[in-house]
C-alpha cells in the first residue's frame, strides 16, 4: 500500500519533470528568445544587453535549464519582464484569487452534482431526468465564454441584479472578493456541475443494474435504504477520479471565464503575460497549472485507493 | 473481372453499413436533431458566400448599430456591418480548421496509441509519460503561446490544434488496442509470422476503428470550442474575417444596447457545437460504444 502511494507520487514527479522540459524546450525552440520577444522592435543596443544580462541568456541553454529548474524546485520562478519584479510577487495575489473562485465553485458544484446525478439516475427517462439532463447537456456543451456572456446579458444588463464585471484590484481582501464573484462562480460551477452530474448519473445506473442490488431488491430491502446503503457508496467511488479530471480540465476554461468577468486570477494572468510576451511568467504559469493538475489527480488516486477495500487487498496479495 | 466483382461487393457492403449506422442514428430524436443541425451548418458554410446579402467587410458610418429590420435581419454591428451576413459566413473558418485539425489529431493520436498498445514495454512507458505531461499543461496556455509566437494563420492553427487534441486520442486508442491484443486472432497472426505493421493494419485497426472514430467526433466539438475560445480571446482568426468567437468578443462591450449583434453569433456557435455533440453521442450509441462514463480529457 505504502509502496503504491510512493509509486504514484514518483510518477507525478516524473510527469512534472517532463513538463518542465517541455516548457523550457518549447520556449527555446519557438522563434525568438525571452528578450527579443519582449522588447520586439526595441531589441537592440543597451536595452537588449541589459535584458540578456538580467535573464542570464548569455550562458548555454542546458546550464540555464538546470539553474531555472533548481530555482523552481525551491519555489523561485525568476523575474517578470513586464512587471519589473519577482514573479512570486506577481503570482501571490493571483493564486489566492483563483483559489477563492475555484473553491467556492467546487463547494457549490460537487454536492449539487451528486444530488442532480442521483435524481436523474433514479428517475431515469422520466420527466425529472429529461428536464435536468437537457439542461446539463446545454451547459456542458456551450463554450464558457458564451454562457458567461449570456449570464452577464441576462442577469446584469437586462435584470440589473448584479454587477456584470468584476472591478477589484488583484490584492483585494477576501470579503471584497466574495461579493464580486457570484456571477463567475455561477458560470464555472454550471459547467462543472453538468459534467459531474452526468458521471454520477451513469455510475448510479450501472450500480443499480448490478447483481447485488437486484439481490437486495429481491430480498425486500426498502427502496431508500437500498439506495443509500448499497448503491451510493459503490456508485460514488469511481466518480472521484472523474471529478478530479473535471476540475483539472476546467483549468483551461477558467482562463476564458476570468477574462470575460475581468477577474484578477491566474487565468487572466495567462492572457496578460502572453499579450505582454512575458515568457518567464508564461513558463512559471505552465509549471504551476501542471502541478495543480498532477496534484489533483494524485489526490484522487490516493482517495480511491484508501476508500476501495478491493484495491487494498489486491496490493497485499501482490 | 472476378476480383472486380468482389471489391465492388465489398464497397457496397461498406456503403450499406454506413447507411445502416446513419439510419440507427436518425431513429432517435436526439440523433436526428444533431444530424440535421450539422448538415444545416455544413450546407450553410458551403453556400453562404453566394447567398450573403451584403459585403461582410463593408464598413459604413450610416448604418452603425441598427436594430434588426427588413433590410438588416439581425441588425448591424458597431462598424455598420450586416450581422446576418457575418453570422452565416462566421462558421466557415471554424468548420474548415477544426475539420482538418480533427483529421490530423485522429491520424497521429490513433496510430501512436495503437503502436504503443501493441509494442508495450519501455517505449510505451516513455511515450505515455510524455503524453501525460502534455495532458497536464492546460491546452489554452500552450495554444496561446504557439499562436502568439508563430501567428494566427490557418497553416499554424490546423497542425497546432491537431497536435494538442490528438494526445487524448493516444490514450483511447491505446486502451482499445489493449482490449483486442490478447484475442486469439492477434496471437495467431503473430504465430503466422506477420510483422507489427501488418498486424496493426489488418487486425487491430478494423477492431479499434469504431472507438477511435467516436473519440474523434467528440474531439471535433471540443476543438471547435477551443478554436472559438482562441478567437474570442483575440488569438484566433484575424479581423475582418467573420468568425463567431471574434464577433461575440467584439459585440460584448456594446451588448447593453445592441444585444442583437452578440445573440446571432452565439446562436450560430452554440447550435453547431450542440449539433456535433448530439451527433457524436448518437454515433457512439449506433456503434454500441458507451461514452457516458468517459472523463472529459
Amino acid at each position: 500500500m505504502l509502496l503504491l502511494i510512493l509509486k504514484r507520487i514518483g510518477l507525478g514527479l516524473i510527469t512534472l519533470f517532463i513538463v518542465s522540459l517541455i516548457t523550457f524546450v518549447g520556449v527555446e525552440v519557438l522563434p525568438g528568445d525571452a528578450c527579443t520577444t519582449y522588447l520586439e522592435r526595441e531589441a537592440y543596443g543597451a536595452a537588449l544587453d541589459a535584458c540578456i544580462k538580467r535573464l542570464g541568456l548569455d550562458v548555454p541553454a542546458y546550464e540555464r535549464y538546470f539553474d531555472w529548474a533548481s530555482n523552481v524546485a525551491r519555489g523561485d520562478f525568476g523575474y517578470s519582464l513586464s512587471g519589473e519584479m519577482p514573479i512570486n510577487e506577481v503570482l501571490g495575489p493571483r493564486v489566492k484569487n483563483s483559489l477563492v473562485l475555484a473553491s467556492v465553485s467546487i463547494l457549490i458544484g460537487i454536492p449539487l452534482a451528486i444530488v442532480l446525478g442521483i435524481i436523474t439516475a433514479l428517475w431515469r427517462d422520466k420527466l425529472p431526468d429529461i428536464m435536468i439532463s437537457t439542461i446539463t447537456i446545454f451547459s456542458m456543451t456551450i463554450p464558457e465564454f458564451i454562457s458567461a456572456t449570456l449570464l452577464i446579458l441576462i442577469v446584469a444588463i437586462w435584470l440589473g441584479w448584479l454587477p456584470g464585471i468584476v472591478i477589484i484590484p488583484s490584492d483585494a481582501t477576501f470579503y471584497q472578493l466574495l461579493s464580486n464573484i457570484i456571477l463567475p462562480v455561477v458560470a464555472i460551477s454550471m459547467i462543472m456541475t453538468a459534467h459531474m452530474a452526468r458521471m454520477v448519473r451513469s455510475s448510479v445506473i450501472q450500480v443499480m443494474a448490478s447483481d447485488y442490488v437486484q439481490m437486495a431488491i429481491l430480498k425486500g430491502v426498502p427502496y431508500w435504504k437500498m439506495v443509500f446503503r448499497h448503491v451510493l457508496p459503490n456508485a460514488l467511488l469511481p466518480a472521484i477520479n472523474v471529478v478530479a479530471l473535471t476540475i483539472a480540465w476546467l483549468l483551461g476554461g477558467v482562463v476564458v471565464t476570468e477574462v470575460v468577468f475581468n477577474y484578477p486570477g491566474l487565468g487572466r494572468l495567462v492572457i496578460e503575460s502572453i499579450s505582454n510576451r512575458d515568457l518567464p511568467v508564461v513558463q512559471a504559469l505552465a509549471i504551476i497549472l501542471a502541478s495543480i493538475y498532477v496534484g489533483i489527480n494524485l489526490i484522487a488516486d490516493l482517495m480511491t485507493l484508501m476508500l476501495n477495500p478491493r484495491l487494498k487487498s489486491l496490493q497485499i496479495r501482490k | 473481372m472476378e476480383s472486380n466483382l468482389i471489391t465492388e461487393d465489398k464497397q457496397k457492403n461498406k456503403l450499406e453499413k454506413a447507411f445502416e449506422i446513419l439510419k440507427t442514428m436518425a431513429s432517435k430524436p436526439s440523433g436526428l436533431i444533431g444530424l440535421t443541425i450539422v448538415l444545416f451548418h455544413v450546407v450553410l458554410a458551403l453556400i453562404s458566400p453566394y447567398i450573403a446579402p451584403y459585403d461582410y467587410k463593408a464598413i459604413s458610418p450610416n448604418t452603425m448599430l441598427l436594430a434588426p429590420s427588413a433590410e438588416h435581419w439581425f441588425g448591424t454591428d458597431s462598424l455598420g456591418r450586416d450581422v446576418f451576413t457575418r453570422t452565416i459566413l462566421g462558421g466557415r473558418t471554424a468548420l474548415t480548421v477544426t475539420f482538418f485539425g480533427s483529421l490530423i489529431a485522429l491520424l497521429w493520436g490513433g496510430l501512436l496509441g495503437i503502436f504503443c498498445g501493441l509494442v508495450g514495454g519501455k517505449i510505451d512507458d516513455v511515450v505515455m509519460r510524455v503524453v501525460d505531461a502534455f495532458l497536464s499543461i492546460p491546452w489554452i496556455l500552450a495554444m496561446l503561446l504557439i499562436v502568439s509566437l508563430l501567428g494566427t494563420s490557418t497553416e499554424v492553427l490546423i497542425p497546432a490544434l491537431g497536435f494538442f487534441y490528438g494526445k487524448g486520442i493516444v490514450r483511447v486508442a491505446r486502451a482499445a488496442t489493449h482490449d483486442v491484443i490478447a484475442k486469439d486472432f492477434i496471437v495467431s497472426a503473430r504465430a503466422r509470422g506477420h510483422s507489427n505493421m501488418s498486424i496493426i493494419w489488418n487486425e487491430i485497426i478494423p477492431n479499434v476503428r469504431d472507438a477511435i472514430l467516436v473519440e474523434g467526433a467528440m474531439r471535433w466539438s471540443w476543438m471547435l470550442l477551443g478554436f472559438s475560445s482562441l478567437s474570442f480571446l483575440g488569438f484566433g482568426v484575424s479581423p475582418p474575417t467573420p468568425d463567431w468567437g471574434l464577433m461575440i468578443s467584439n459585440a460584448r462591450g456594446l451588448m447593453s444596447f445592441a444585444y442583437w449583434s452578440v445573440i446571432a453569433p452565439i446562436v450560430g456557435l452554440s447550435s453547431l457545437i450542440i449539433g456535433i455533440n448530439l451527433t457524436a453521442d448518437a454515433f457512439a450509441k449506433a456503434l454500441g460504444i458507451d461514452r457516458s462514463t468517459k472523463a472529459p480529457v
